[in-house]
């Protein structure tokens, strides 16, 4: 049997709901919100014409979602949701709750704004708040990546190294409701990658009952419950990597933590998350043809962060601009220049930064304001200096 | 409802949750745990619990009260854990993936904050999806975790550190919220409320809710001498009073007919009765106070009397 079906042209949507199909998690609880609600519809279709062997759930808010959810990862089901902004931050009590009793739930969230004001197009304020949660982040560029991804998940999610939940995000709109390409794998090669579940202690065992979630008060272990969670998001980065591996043998599609553009003999670059490292390429390619040495790299893995390897790729280069698709108020820079500043600062390594927000509220990302980017970081690696405050791209009245 | 056996009978069912958890003195919620899961007979269950006094008193790491499989989440979900959790069940049953001889119940456990308050959507989502489940609340009429909030439970002119009385203001100042007449607007097919006073009574509902298939919905009373500001020996007789008064009033709703477990008849006792013995009530029984008692008489009445011309209805045929 081929390994892969033939290319097809889906949204972003329609790739993820078609992977979680495929995996046919034992159980999904959800509740839909712009601009996940394909997930969710396409999925209601796959239960109501008996594709699927899921229990769904459909739960009234997105925090009985991930309430749900834990409950039966807790019975030692194979558990998946979706979700996006206002429904994530509903949710965020739990998705805590969810990471701290070490169950490997997949989640699905496509990038929304947060309100307020009310806003339904992507950036990604939502899960960047998420990142101290405990979940595994990937983000990913386009339906192909977000597919694939969601093939990989419960490998990683449930190693038993690793036994984490994990979230996989794509930019709402942008990819979720824009038709691409996709190669899917076939249902045979899913089933195949992602096996059977491993056993571990559950609910519904009983000859072992098992107390889950128990008051860990004042003099308790809670302390070292956290650093538990630590170990196992350090051990998660390795384990990662193999996924991504062995996934390449299989598609030949190679992922990495970081995808690096042209880093080699790079003397500029941008770092970017999600799909405006497709538009930076295109720019790329433009001044790469005027002469200009300009690299980029994409981050996947955002949680466990890749410290090490980022400071590796960029110590060659002079200068550097970091692209965040959210703010932290009140902080030097966006969440990703943090945590970028900090890995170079880690890592010894010394060039020229500048953060750079965009795309906030879905506000557009043009090719210009990448081009333009890029030639302030020349500039910068000619001797000019680099803002010290953000750089807003594409800001009205600019 | 299942047949009342007699106490020597209910002896010999197993006693699932241990001794030596650490519930106050006097606590209802041991008892009522200890009484409901009497009513799962000899199956598995998996408890979900909220937040609150039952468990932190029963879950203190690394050591736990309960024989049978539990878990807790948060205050607010239990209702939406336990879905999961019955969501899994079927779903592994169904591929063959768990094997069972007897079939898993599923227990939703709250207070009346975890209930009636913040836990109102989850437990409303709960019924409404149909899981076969039981939510139980028991009610002490406060948050009492954190040391007496009011709630939507708290009775009239109570006391709570939320609902001080004070120079102008005596205790709470809302009526009770109606929690069991919302679970049964739901149109699930097993309601009740009950007091663990009458242990007989409490037992056999606990036992319907389990068998019945699809969601129950059992609100149990439940002294809190703590927050009640009663003795600790006298819940049991406190909670007997609060029945007899009609103010817990003991029913069923049985797929939309009501029944009633009780009906003191001429032998109904006013409210301030089981009040006075209450500090929680202690500033209402003065000469600028004492109309809110009379409020809440009315109140009582009026309810009783709605409940019994419900009771009164022709059955619904099926």
């Amino acid at each position: 049997m081929a390994t892969t079906e033939k290319l097809m042209a889906v949204t972003g949507n329609q790739a993820v709901a078609m992977a979680m199909k495929q995996i046919d998690p034992d159980v999904v609880a959800a509740y839909p919100i712009t601009p996940q609600t394909d997930v969710v519809q396409s999925y209601s279709q796959y239960v109501a014409d008996g594709e699927v062997q899921t229990e769904f759930v459909t739960v009234e808010s997105e925090h009985s979602a991930m309430s749900a959810c834990i409950g039966s990862a807790a019975a030692g089901a194979r558990t998946m949701t979706a979700t996006s902004s206002a429904g994530f931050a509903l949710m965020w009590e739990v998705v805590y709750v969810a990471a701290s009793m070490r169950l490997p739930i997949v989640m699905t969230t496509v990038n929304r704004a947060l309100s307020g004001p009310i806003n339904i197009h992507c950036d990604h304020s939502d899960s960047m708040g998420g990142r101290d949660s405990g979940w595994i982040q990937i983000y990913n560029e386009d339906a192909q990546e977000a597919y694939d991804a969601t093939v990989m998940s419960f490998p990683i999610a449930e190693h038993p190294d690793v036994s984490l939940p994990l979230m996989n995000m794509y930019d709402g709109f942008i990819i979720s409701g824009a038709i691409g390409p996709l190669r899917p794998l076939s249902d045979a090669a899913v089933k195949d990658f992602i096996g059977e579940k491993p056993a571990v202690l559950n609910l519904l065992d009983s000859e072992h009952p098992v107390t889950f979630g128990p008051f860990d008060g004042l003099h308790g272990w809670y302390f070292e419950h956290k650093i538990a969670q630590n170990r196992a998001m350090e051990a998660a980065l390795p384990v990662i990597q193999e996924t991504y591996d062995r996934f390449a043998e299989v598609t030949g599609r190679q992922y990495q933590h970081l995808m690096c553009y042209d880093m080699e003999d790079a003397d500029v670059a941008i770092v970017v998350i999600g799909s405006a490292a497709g538009t930076a390429r295109t720019v790329m390619a433009k001044l790469k043809a005027e002469g200009l040495k300009v690299g980029l790299v994409k981050i996947r893995t955002f949680r466990p962060f890749p410290t090490a390897e980022i400071a590796r790729v960029l110590s060659g280069v002079k200068a550097v601009a970091v692209l965040d698709r959210a703010d932290s108020f009140g902080a030097m820079g966006g969440p990703l220049y943090l945590e970028i500043l900090a890995a170079l600062y880690h890592e010894g390594v010394h060039t020229k930064t500048v953060n750079c927000i965009y795309g906030l509220g879905g506000r557009d990302l043009y090719p210009q304001n990448i081009e333009d980017v890029f030639r302030m970081l020349a500039d910068a690696a000619g001797g000019a200096d680099l803002p010290q405050s953000r750089v807003y791209l594409n800001m009205k009245g600019e | 409802m299942a047949t009342k056996l007699s106490p020597k009978e209910y002896v010999k069912r197993e006693e699932r949750l241990t001794g030596g958890h650490r519930l106050c003195a006097g606590c209802g919620a041991g008892v009522v745990m200890r009484q409901v899961l009497m009513g799962a007979k000899d199956n598995p269950v998996v408890i979900s619990n909220a937040t609150g006094c039952l468990e932190v008193s029963t879950t203190i790491y690394p050591y736990t009260a309960w024989k049978d499989s539990y878990i807790h989440s948060a205050f607010e979900n239990t209702a939406a854990t336990i879905s999961g959790v019955e969501a899994a069940y079927n779903s592994l049953v169904r591929q063959g993936k768990v094997k069972s001889d007897k079939p898993y119940r599923f227990l939703s456990v709250a207070g009346d904050g975890g209930s009636y308050d913040i836990g109102l959507q989850a437990l409303s989502g709960a019924l409404e999806r149909g899981h076969d489940v039981v939510l139980l609340c028991y009610d002490n009429g406060a948050y009492m975790n954190t040391g007496f909030q009011r709630s939507a439970s708290t009775p009239l002119g109570a006391w709570t550190t939320t609902s001080p009385d004070g120079k102008v203001v005596p205790g709470k100042q809302q009526q009770r919220k109606n929690l069991t007449a919302i679970a049964a607007a739901h149109g699930v097919p097993y309601v009740a409320q009950a007091s663990p006073h009458n242990f007989r009574d409490l037992i056999a509902k606990a036992e319907t809710a389990f068998e019945t298939p699809g969601p129950a919905f059992l609100n149990v009373l439940s002294p809190c001498p703590r927050g009640w500001r009663s003795a600790d020996p006298d819940g049991m007789k406190l909670a007997k009073m609060m029945v007899q008064s009609c103010f817990w009033p003991m029913y069923e709703v049985i797929d939309g007919n009501y029944k009633l477990s009780f009906d003191p008849k001429d032998r109904k006792i006013p409210i301030r009765d089981w009040m006075e013995q209450q500090g929680r009530f202690k500033h209402l029984f003065t000469p600028e106070f004492e109309y809110v008692i009379e409020e809440g008489q009315a109140h009582v009445d009026r309810e009783w009397e709605r409940l019994k011309q419900l009771a009164s209805l022709p059955p619904i045929a099926e």
